[in-house]
């Protein structure tokens, strides 16, 4: 097994969560985005730790999967009051901050 | 209390400020606070001066003083006379500069007690009778003051142990005499005369300063003993003293009322009649007398004064005494006559100096003190009670039967004056005379006894005009009141036995004895009592009293000078070449002041007018100019440009900036991954490549 194998599917996986997070209007799906590149970020470390022998990426992954779980519910939770705000979860109408 | 002389002007000085201040408020308005103040400074003058009796009698019959120091041979040289007394020198550092001490203090010798006695004496009688004379006057209250600062001032300046302090003391003569002369500054006349008297004063008064500066940079000090004895020293430089007494001299032609700037005595009579006689007798013009008695080893040596012939101090004396008696011949104002015999008679002690006759000098400033004085305060009287203040003699007339004390005290003064036996007049006069005559000034021997005639025969002119004939005045004459009469009788009192002081034929020689320095002091000669000369003097005196009263009394009749001064020619333009005294003043004010005034007043116009308007419009005009300028170019543009422009550009910048803010969370997460890619990228590029 060779690493880049497992760096390549990193890397494909940040980028469609960049895609995602850019392209995508509806709310939803950008969170969806962003934990998608959580997760790239996350087989990357362990990727590493596997083949570094060292642990510490592991527990680090795990930090990443904890922090994603609590960011997905506050990030759902604005969703939900966009959406009840502006009866849409279109991202595009939410400019309120526009200069 | 000679060594805290200083207590007697300070006494005066601190009335002027109580009665400035609190004056007003007093029972007495001020007065009484003068007089207990001049009082006291009188009772201490009396203290100091015996004590300084007793001084001298102690080194007299004790160690001898310093002759002890000197050894036999010094001893041997001053036997028959007295031991040199030492005078009492106290003083302070008032500061410094550039290394040079000025101090202020007090030089107590017989001299300044004698001094300090007649100054404290006639500003006392003066004081007393001022509370009468002055009694209605709107501004009594400050002319007590005033008198207080003058005679303060006075008092200053005869102790002063230096000659920056005598310079003080001065000044400060001269200023009281312009606020006292110029009293009742309501008449233009008045204040005229005010300024006259302070602006011919201030030219003698430029000489005096010139003459201190002179002899600081000779002797190296201010000091009066340190002066006098550099005077004396062997190594004295003769050119520096000449110098110094020249300046010194023009200070006194100023200060005393001498030859050419005598003018402005007799204008000085549009004072009060108090101001006239302190002025006349005890302070301001025997400043200037003062001033030569107290510098005068200076003189002695400047002036060779031993060597005998003429000298300026002599000369200027024995002119002023001719000139001032003749004009007193032809004056209508009573006190005018006297104005013009203190002039003379200060001019017999200035020449009285200038031939070595010091002692005598000083004598006739004592005993004319009093009888001036009492003259002047007379002639007040008269005017007080007999013409309703008037001093004009034609007003006057018959005036014995009304007022007799008057009448006798002013005779008692005139005959002083003239000089008759035994008044004080004569023991003074008499005294300078033979001493000129024994010191070889044979001139002003002559000079002086012409003199005395002519004043013998003026004053019968003047009481003559006051006292006797028929009464040409429009009041209802009276004899004054007890506060005018006293100090009369008390000087009339002094006027005859003050002389007997130094009365060589009485073997009194107190004056000889007490009052003349023994340190750093020429060895004068002392004449003996001459009766030949005394004779001559005294007779002189009668037969010109004897003239003038054979004409004035029998004018009314046809003598035979009765209307000379109409009928010749000659006697004509005398008259009116005296009337116009000698033309001087038309030489002041018409040719120099007007002359003075005329071109420089022009020039001073054309240089406000051109110059100084010039400078002042050029001034402002640039003023606006650059005032504009600023304001369009550097405020306008630049400053408001600046700001505006800064603002304009925020706003611009900031219009530019807002499309960057577009509210889309998207976009900022582009520029988010953007700047990130770019900045991976220089991580790779510098890092890989």
């Amino acid at each position: 097994m060779d690493i880049n194998q497992f760096l390549i599917l990193s890397a494909f996986l940040f980028c469609v969560g960049i895609y995602g997070v850019l392209a995508r209007r509806n709310g939803v799906l950008v969170l969806m985005s962003i934990e998608l590149m959580l997760n790239a970020v996350s087989i990357n470390l362990i990727a590493f730790s596997a083949f570094g022998r060292e642990v510490a990426g592991q527990v680090f992954a795990l930090f990443v999967i904890t922090i994603a779980a609590a960011e997905v519910g506050v990030g759902l939770a604005i969703v939900l009051l966009i959406y009840r705000n502006l009866s849409s979860p279109d991202l595009d109408e939410v400019d309120q901050l526009k200069g | 209390m000679l060594e805290h002389a200083w207590l007697i002007p300070a006494l005066p000085a601190v009335a002027f400020f109580v009665i400035l201040f609190f004056g007003k408020r007093l029972p007495k308005k001020g007065a009484e606070v003068g007089i207990i103040a001049m009082t006291i400074s009188f009772v201490l003058s009396i203290v100091a001066a015996v004590d300084w009796i007793d001084r001298v009698n102690a080194a007299d019959t004790g160690e001898h003083g310093l002759g002890a120091f000197f050894g036999k041979g010094f001893m041997a040289a001053a036997e028959g006379e007295h031991a040199v007394v030492a005078p009492v020198v106290k003083s302070v550092t008032w500061w410094t500069s550039g290394g040079v001490d000025f101090g202020v203090g007090t030089y107590v010798d017989g001299l300044t007690v004698m001094m300090l006695i007649v100054v404290t004496l006639v500003s006392l009688l003066v004081y007393i009778y001022s509370t009468a004379y002055m009694h209605d006057d709107r501004r009594y209250t400050w002319f007590f003051a005033s008198l207080s600062l003058f005679s303060a001032s006075m008092l200053t300046l005869v102790v002063a142990s230096n000659t920056i302090e005598m310079l003080v003391g001065w000044e400060l003569v001269g200023l009281c005499s312009f606020m006292l002369i110029g009293f009742w500054w309501e008449d233009r006349e008045n204040s005229r005369a005010a300024i006259k008297a302070f602006l011919t004063t201030r030219t003698g008064d430029i000489g005096l300063m010139i003459g201190i500066i002179i002899l600081f940079f000779t002797v190296g000090s201010f000091g009066v003993g340190a002066t006098n004895s550099y005077a004396l020293s062997p190594g004295a430089q003769h050119d520096l003293l000449l110098a110094a007494s020249i300046c010194l001299m023009i200070g006194i032609i100023g200060k005393s009322g001498q030859f050419p700037l005598h003018t402005w005595l007799p204008d000085a009579m549009a004072g009060p009649t108090p101001v006239s006689a302190l002025i006349h007798a005890a302070t301001m013009v025997v400043a200037g007398v003062y001033l030569g008695a107290r510098l005068y080893p200076v003189f002695y040596d400047g002036f060779s004064i031993e060597a005998g012939g003429v000298n300026m101090m002599a000369l200027i004396g024995g002119i002023t005494i001719l000139i001032g008696a003749v004009l007193a011949f032809v004056q209508r104002d009573i006190k005018k006559v006297l104005a013009y015999s203190t002039i003379s008679q200060i001019g017999y002690m200035v020449m009285g100096l200038g031939v070595g006759a010091w002692v005598a000098a000083v004598f006739h400033l004592f005993t004319h003190a009093f009888f001036k004085a009492l003259l002047f305060l007379g002639a007040g009287s008269v005017s007080h009670g007999g013409t309703h203040h008037s001093f004009d003699m034609r007003e006057m007339g018959g005036l014995r039967k009304y007022m007799p004390i008057t009448f006798w005290t002013f005779l008692i003064g005139s005959l002083a004056l003239a000089g008759i036996f035994p008044l004080a007049g004569f023991w003074s006069k008499d005294e300078i005379l033979v001493n000129a005559g024994s010191n070889g000034f044979d001139t002003f021997l002559i000079v002086g006894l012409i003199g005395a005639f002519l004043t013998a025969a003026y004053m019968t002119r003047c009481v003559y005009l006051t006292f006797f004939g028929e009464y040409r005045g429009h009041a209802q004459p009276h004899e004054s009141e007890p506060a005018i009469t006293i100090p009369l009788i008390v000087l009339a009192g002094l006027s005859i036995i003050a002389g007997i002081i130094n009365a060589a034929p009485l073997g009194l020689e107190k004056f000889t004895e007490y009052v003349e320095p023994t340190f750093a002091f020429p060895d004068l000669v002392h004449a003996e009592f001459d009766y030949p000369k005394a004779i001559l003097s005294v007779s002189i005196a009668a037969v010109a009293i004897g003239i003038a009263a054979f004409y004035w009394f029998r004018h009314e009749e046809t003598g035979p000078l009765k209307g000379l001064t109409q009928r010749n020619k000659l006697a004509h333009a005398g008259y009116t070449f005296l009337e116009n005294k000698y033309y001087l003043d038309h030489l002041y004010e018409n040719v120099i002041v007007d002359g003075i005034r005329g071109p420089v007043s022009a020039a001073a116009y054309w240089v406000n007018q051109h110059v100084i308007d010039g400078v002042v419009n050029g001034a402002g005009r640039t003023a606006t100019r650059v005032g504009s300028f600023a304001y369009d170019t550097i405020d306008q543009r630049v400053v408001d440009g600046a700001v505006n422009g800064m603002a304009y550009e925020t706003g611009e910048a900031g219009e530019e900036l807002r499309k960057v803010q577009s509210g889309k969370v998207q976009r900022y997460a582009l520029w988010l991954f953007a700047a990130t890619g770019v900045l991976a990228l220089a991580v790779f590029i510098t890092n890989v490549l």
